[in-house]
């Protein structure tokens, strides 16, 4: 990861995308807390996450933010029946005591399209659509705002995956979250996101609103990634041959870390590395040598 | 269409459990000429690897095959003794698995694993073995291939390695290949370049092939038919195009509609709801009935079969021939209308 500057507007949903070693998970939980950064800051509505000192300004803002992972299997506790899980947050931040806490449970399961009476079965007696489900659930208990998404789909079938991403919006319609959506999958990507943001070997190379990006996209690495999706509307099209893989991050190539695989790069890209000028990093892009 | 290579007739799986019997296949019929794509998609749990898995002979107990028969070149091959199948396995039919660290052995160099494998089913000497190797790597795309052929698996990058699995695959020529989910563990661009490479290679020798996955952009670009399997059976079958744009079973038509596209922009994808059954609890009648919106009586009663559907819906569809559907939709007029 290296000097990544992004800003997520109130109930918008910014999708990163990339390659895998691309950092998108890196950010993720850096976002949410779970990987301290090395340097830099990240700050939700001014108030800084990663600024030590200020640390009841921080729990304050610990139940705005949530997570849900890829592996619905793994993200939750297998010992633990599911109303326990979904009230964990609840608790943890002391929000209600007693009855209610299983009247919200109740009303949160009711949300995500299960039943109240299913808090007392445990996760194994559950699908991998409907245990996101209640790991989306167990997000919204303390009344997050900001939810931050690793792949949430990835893992799940793609009629489990359409139901997934359309509770998810439905939830974002009705209480004004406010999404990170980290995937690989540039289709799903493009239906869910306001504004996208391309990452390759941990930095950002293009942001832009989601319809420009799949319209024109700009940055060489985006077009060829655009390029290389299989996609099912696409039957017999020929593509574009893609070279080359995504290199190790230990040892990134110098300027430019795409320089090697860039149809466009020249001696400039090799020595020094773009800055991001209007939404795009790319030397090419900024001297109009894009030949489109 | 020529004589097909390969040849499943009415297969059927079973695998004993404690809790009784579990049909995992329940009558899969299908053929795959030469040079041909066969994509067999479906979610999890519709039977696409145990067919493929069936097919190459490697069903394990308690699983078995319970009926049926597979033909390749028109002879029998689900009956083999283990011995006679284990010829048949690698110098005729190959497997590519989705990841390629399973396939290859750490400990070897990958030359000594493609030489082992062609010595195996060939006779050439060392000497020509290597160069085999070589020129296969070389035909999957490894740069440098003199050099890389003595490196160990883990120097190559994901990419490389489902390459030199693909090389181990073709390195006896086999007339069948199938591959179970080969690009799911690789990133898109990679995955690009490597269906790219399996489609050019059964065109230019003429392999059959067996492409099972999930991802239906990767069979609208490889496959040239596709078989849609839902618990255990062939809901659809067709040419891809004509499967793709024009599906006709209401699952068919319902996971097309569920998959974002890159083209379509839509506020919500079209959603089927529950999910596939599990094997124990497989409904009677059409297996997708309770999931179905056009569902009625005989839908809870009769199995469909996959056939042609009647003359007015091909002609409103224009639908190609050897478009198959196992819907009651579309063989009786008893029902609604779809």
């Amino acid at each position: 990861m290296d000097g990544l500057s992004v800003d997520i507007r109130k109930g918008e949903t910014f999708a990163l995308v990339g390659e895998s070693g691309s950092g998108k998970s890196t950010v993720a939980r850096m976002a949410v807390g779970l990987l301290p950064v090395t340097s830099g800051t990240v700050t939700i509505d001014g108030v800084s996450m990663t600024d030590v000192k200020d640390s009841a300004a921080r729990q304050a803002l610990r139940k705005r933010i949530q997570m849900i992972f890829q592996d619905p299997y793994a993200s939750l506790n297998p010992r633990w029946k599911v109303s326990r899980i979904i009230a964990e947050p609840i608790h943890a931040f002391g929000l209600l005591k007693g009855e209610a806490v299983e009247a919200r449970v109740g009303e949160l399961l009711t949300l995500v399209g299960l039943h109240p009476d299913d808090g007392k079965k445990f996760p194994h007696e559950f699908s991998g659509g409907q245990r996101q489900r209640i790991a989306i659930a167990r997000a919204l208990a303390s009344s997050a705002e900001f939810i931050v998404c690793d792949e949430p789909t990835s893992a799940l079938d793609v009629s489990v995956q359409a139901q997934i991403l359309n509770l998810m919006r439905d939830l974002q319609k009705e209480f004004g979250l406010t999404y990170l959506f980290i995937s690989h999958n540039l289709a799903v990507v493009r239906h869910m996101a306001d504004r996208i943001g391309v990452m390759y070997l941990g930095r950002l190379v293009e942001v832009s609103d989601s319809k420009a990006m799949f319209r024109a996209p700009r940055h060489p690495y985006t077009r060829m990634l655009l390029d290389a999706v299989p996609d099912l509307g696409m039957t017999g099209r020929q593509r574009q041959m893609v070279a080359g893989e995504i290199p190790n991050p230990i040892n990134p190539p110098s300027g430019c870390t795409f320089h090697p695989r860039c149809p466009l790069a020249n001696e400039r890209c090799k020595r020094e590395a773009p800055a991001m000028i209007d939404g795009v990093a790319c030397h090419a892009v900024e001297e109009g040598r894009t030949g489109a | 269409m020529s004589e097909p290579v390969i040849s499943v007739r009415n297969l059927r799986v079973e695998f004993a459990t404690r809790r009784g019997i579990l049909r995992a296949i329940d009558g899969v019929s299908f053929d795959i000429a030469r040079g041909e794509v066969l994509g067999v998609v479906g979610e999890s749990g519709a039977g696409k690897s145990v067919t493929g898995a069936a097919i190459i002979g490697l069903i394990e107990p308690p699983g078995r095959i319970a009926g049926g028969e597979i033909l390749l070149h028109g002879q029998r091959i689900d009956n083999l003794p283990p011995d006679a199948m284990r010829r048949i396995r690698g110098r005729k039919i190959a497997m590519i698995f989705q990841d390629p660290l399973t396939s290859l052995n750490p400990l070897y160099r990958v030359g000594e694993q493609l030489i082992e494998t062609i010595r195996t089913h060939t006779d050439l000497s060392a000497r020509a073995a290597r160069d085999r190797a070589i020129g296969l790597l070389s035909e999957v795309g490894i740069p440098a291939p003199e050099k890389r052929i003595d490196g160990y698996p883990h120097e190559f990058s994901g990419g490389m390695r489902q390459r030199v699995v693909i090389a181990l695959a073709l390195s006896a020529e086999p007339d069948f290949i199938v591959a179970d989910e080969p690009t799911t563990a690789l990133d898109v661009s990679v995955q690009a370049q490597i269906i790219a490479l399996i489609k050019r290679l059964c065109a230019e020798r003429g392999t059959a092939v067996m492409l099972v996955t999930h991802d239906m952009g990767v069979i609208a670009e490889t496959a040239d038919r596709v078989a849609v399997m839902y618990a255990g059976r062939v809901a659809e079958i067709g040419p891809v195009r004509d499967v793709v744009k024009h599906p006709l079973h209401p699952y068919a038509k319902g996971l097309m509609g569920a998959i974002p596209t890159l083209e379509a922009e839509s506020e919500r994808l079209l959603q089927i709801p529950g999910s596939m059954p599990r094997l124990t609890r497989i409904p009677p009648g059409c297996a997708f009935n309770p999931r179905c919106s056009h569902v009625f009586d005989r839908c809870h009663v009769d199995k469909p079969e996959p056939i042609e559907p009647d003359a007015a819906t091909a002609a409103r569809e224009n639908l190609m021939p050897g478009h198959l559907v196992a819907c009651h939709l579309y063989t009786a007029k008893t029902g609604g209308t779809p």
